[in-house]
């Protein structure tokens, strides 16, 4: 009961870490061309700065907050899955 | 990790409700924040004149900028719910910024607060919409194609559910990482002031994440405004 317990959080530990490293890369794909696009209008445009910048930015932040959907799944895989109360016994031990 | 430090949750166990505090720190700090908001409001008011001093020209530079930028999105006639949406910002502002000052626990790095302003904000949409149209709401989720209607409606509505699900927790994530990502360096490298870059981009994205939130409500509230397609 215990060895599974523990092979449970290794998996989970594992795909948490692969999890998060996945949606790092994807966001950072999605973040750069956004940002390529961006610098490209500035750089025909001086002028419209201001508005492409903001525009910009809440693109980012947009882009960004898949990638916290996908950190928070993965803190769920560590702190929160249901067998929490099993591994912390084992772990207290 | 070691158990953060924090004020009024040590106020609190002194007044003897330790426990309540301990479990519930979010609670503790957003009545904070309330109160905060609430007295600086209260100043803010105090003594309006026609020649503006400066406490007064700050916040009317604030309030006017966030009234003429959602009036740029949702046209005049969506003046009314202003109030409302400016203090969810300046509310979800107040509680993200006060997370980067020591002993305090910013109430958006819990589940409970945010969904809580995604609910507010997701209800107050179908409140609008129903306002501005009656029962013909419903053609919002319907779609074009009356015969299509059955496979439209279903996904219309689990995308007004992943609404409040994707503004709780875009909000939770980023201040509950924010935290989390404190806390290690500080565990790892706190003497050599290892945090302090990350507090910098904090305050980055403390103001941003409100901003998002005050935006993405606003383009709802277009979209429960306008006529359906």
């Amino acid at each position: 009961m215990e060895a599974q317990a523990l092979q449970f959080f290794i998996a989970c530990a594992t795909a948490a870490g692969f999890g998060i490293a996945i949606a790092a890369f994807g966001c950072g794909i999605g973040q750069g061309l956004g940002l390529k696009s961006a610098v490209e209008g500035i750089a025909r445009n001086p002028e419209s700065s201001g508005k492409v910048t903001v525009t910009l930015l809440i693109g980012l932040a947009l882009i960004e907050s898949l990638c916290i959907y996908a950190l928070v799944v993965s803190l769920i895989l560590i702190f929160a899955h249901p067998q929490a109360a099993a591994i912390s016994g084992l772990f207290a031990k | 990790m070691e158990h953060p430090y924090m004020f009024f949750v040590k106020l609190f166990e002194l007044l003897g409700m330790g426990d309540f505090a301990h479990h519930y720190p979010h609670v503790i700090y957003s009545w904070v924040i309330m109160i905060f908001l609430i007295v600086v409001a209260g100043l803010a008011v105090k003594g309006i004149s026609m020649i503006p001093t400066k406490g007064q020209n700050f916040w009317e530079i604030v309030i006017d900028g966030m009234e003429e930028f959602m009036v740029d999105l949702t046209g005049d006639e969506g003046r009314w719910f202003f109030p409302l949406i400016a203090t969810v910002f300046l509310y979800i502002a107040a509680c993200n910024l006060s997370g980067l000052l020591p002993g305090f626990f910013p109430p958006t790095a819990s589940l409970n607060t945010t969904a809580s302003c995604a609910l507010v904000v997701v209800i107050f949409t179908h409140i609008i919409g129903i306002k501005y149209h009656g029962a013909a709401y419903i053609k919002h989720f319907l779609g074009p194609i009356w015969w299509m209607v059955p496979i439209i409606f279903p996904i219309e509505i689990i995308g007004h559910l992943a609404r409040i699900m994707s503004l709780s927790f875009r909000l939770f994530g980023n201040m509950m990482g924010h935290e989390l990502v404190l806390g290690i360096l500080f565990m790892l490298a706190g003497a050599f002031f290892a945090p302090l870059p990350i507090m910098a981009m904090g305050v980055f994205v403390a103001l941003v994440q409100a901003f998002v939130f005050f935006l993405l409500s606003i383009m709802y509230f277009t979209g429960a405004m306008e006529h359906a397609h």
